[in-house]
């Protein structure tokens, strides 16, 4: 089908020389989306150039020490803390979420009162998040600088994140499947695990994902709160750095400018996978959770 | 029987929901019990407007920091807003949709690369330029405001495409009807009505560019002087917390503690400010 208002170039570029303000309007336009994504593409791009060559074997030593700066010690803490924050806060976000949108009735004034203090908390920088774990869970709670300081201080600061994602998955569920459940005899609490949560599972595990790629990313909140001790941690009591923290330390110092670039490629890696799966998941879950 | 395991679940499902307030009530109750005696003990006006910051002399003002976090907030603002906005027109409006399925992802990743490596580029790349091209030693407040500017970037595109799609079709058809081109109709029919959700995304992009503390640590020189020009060094609130807290003791430390305090209420009125912009914009 010809559509009946295209125009060919020849009469687009006569009615931009009649109205130059809409021609400047396009080029303005067309000039901010080419340099943010030129600005992106030449991060990743520099970053890979540079570091790929130098992700030697010795690299992913099993030890660190100061000849090889392996990161494999940092990477399995990682993905430890990843584990650990996980663990804490995707039933706590999850289960509130269910509260939020399942059980609070309508005009509930907690509702209102979570929603504020979850904004709340998702912008709280996350320097702000470090002090407080290194004043409550290291200090007050004397668990020291540990892998479980580090993650508690983590499951506060993306449960904001797993609450928001699993509402609105849930909220994208129909209500015709509850009323069908109800109908049968279902009390509340099995319509709720048998019936609702099912296929909001792809949006719930996105936002999940994204709160991984949070954990991956974290430097400022885990400093000092999980410490920057450069071994793998022996127990969820002993202080451990992330790959982030690892990067951060040995950027600082200068003399690694190599295998910081080596570093940053692997945390590159991660991240865009983790990005992928995230809305890999969105997207099994369709409609308007889709682009997410 | 099954009706005990509905009201276990019901309390376990309410005591959840509760997490939330209490970490924010614990947040605000141990920073601020741990920072509030520091600035009674320095001095709320000393501590806010001294400008000198010597731990070692027990001389503790965080102005050159106040100073510092609003020059790189503007500057990442300068950078980032009309970039980001313009980026947001072109992805909801002007994007063919072969390149916005590369683009989404591609802004979604810029919002997932972590600061580290933030800091890292721009430690290696931004930070030679400034140097060679423009002046200074290159950690300055002008390399922090274009890596700042950089980083807000996906949080102010998201926040505002969402607004601009939320725009009523019949807004930009009415223009085109009208006569108008398909740019003036999207300028001056479509942004103008999703202006308050642009603005709550400039607004959480000041929150980001406020509260981001690896990647300023790492180009912006964290000199503790009130910088005077765009090339010269500078610390914001956030980075005086990392720089020194490894080794803080005693008033030192709370000191440290209380510039967090400080930096937590310009959030609070940030978020509150986002979240009014917001509740404003649905009405």
């Amino acid at each position: 089908m010809k559509k009946i208002n295209s125009s060919c170039l020849r009469d687009r570029w006569l009615s931009y020389k009649r109205d130059p303000k809409s021609l400047i309007q396009l080029i303005a336009v067309s000039l901010a989306a080419l340099v943010t994504m030129s600005a992106l593409i030449f991060i990743i791009a520099y970053i890979l150039i540079k570091g790929i060559p130098y992700l030697t074997p010795d690299l992913f030593a099993w030890e660190y020490n100061s000849d090889n700066v392996s990161l494999m010690p940092a990477l399995i803490n990682t993905l430890l803390m990843a584990v650990l924050s996980l663990l804490i806060s995707v039933p706590a976000g999850i289960f509130s979420a269910i509260y939020l949108t399942e059980y609070a009735g309508r005009g509930n004034k907690l509702v209102g009162v979570v929603r504020i203090t979850a904004e709340t908390l998702s912008g709280i920088p996350s320097i702000v998040y470090g002090l407080f774990g290194a004043i409550f869970f290291v200090k007050y709670l004397s668990l020291q600088l540990s892998l479980i300081s580090g993650a508690l201080t983590l499951a506060i600061m993306i449960l904001p994140m797993i609450m928001r994602s699993t509402e609105e998955a849930l909220l994208a569920v129909p209500d015709s499947y509850r009323e069908g459940s109800f109908g049968l005899g279902a009390g509340r609490l099995r319509t709720v695990f048998r019936i609702v949560l099912p296929p909001a599972v792809p949006g719930i595990l996105s936002g999940i994902i994204l709160g991984m790629g949070r954990i991956v990313g974290e430097s400022a909140a885990l400093i000092f709160t999980a410490g920057t001790v450069a071994e793998a941690a022996k127990s969820i009591f002993s202080s451990a750095r992330t790959l982030s923290v690892h990067m951060y330390v040995i950027s600082g110092e200068g003399l690694y400018i190599n295998q910081a670039y080596a570093t940053a490629v692997v945390l590159l890696v991660v991240v865009i996978i983790l990005n992928a799966l995230s809305s890999f998941a969105a997207k099994k879950l369709g409609g308007k959770n889709s682009n997410g | 029987m099954k009706d005990f395991k509905e009201k276990i679940m019901h309390l376990v499902f309410l005591l959840s929901a509760v997490i939330s307030i209490a970490a924010v009530i614990l947040i605000c109750v141990f920073l601020f019990s741990s920072g509030v005696p520091a600035i009674a003990q320095i001095g709320l006006k000393e501590f806010l407007t001294g400008t000198e910051w010597r731990p070692g002399n027990n001389i503790f003002g965080i102005f050159p920091m106040i100073v510092g976090s609003l020059y790189v907030t503007a500057g990442a603002l300068v950078i980032g807003v009309p970039i980001g906005i313009l980026t947001a027109i072109f992805m909801a409006r002007f994007c063919p949709k072969g390149l916005y399925r590369i683009m989404k992802p591609a802004i979604n990743l810029m919002a997932g690369i972590p600061s580290v490596v933030y800091g890292f580029f721009g430690l290696v790349i931004l930070v030679p330029l400034v140097r060679d091209y423009i002046g200074g030693r290159g950690l300055s407040v002008l390399t922090a405001s274009i890596l700042l500017g950089l980083m807000i970037l996906p949080t102010i595109i998201s926040m505002s495409e969402a607004a601009i799609r939320a725009v009523p079709e019949s807004y930009y058809e009415g223009a085109l009807a009208l006569g108008a081109s398909h740019e003036r109709s999207v300028f001056s029919a479509v942004v103008p009505a999703a202006r308050s959700g642009i603005f709550a995304g400039i607004i959480l992009g000041i929150g980001r560019a406020v509260g981001e503390t690896m990647a300023v640590i790492m180009v912006a020189g964290n000199q503790t002087l009130i910088p005077e020009h765009l090339t010269d060094g500078v610390r914001t609130l956030t980075t005086n917390i990392v720089l020194e807290m490894g080794y803080a003791t005693d008033l030192h430390r709370e000191a440290l503690i209380a510039t967090a305090v400080v930096l937590f209420v310009f959030i609070l009125i940030i978020n509150l400010s986002f979240s009014l912009i917001k509740r404003r914009g649905k009405q």
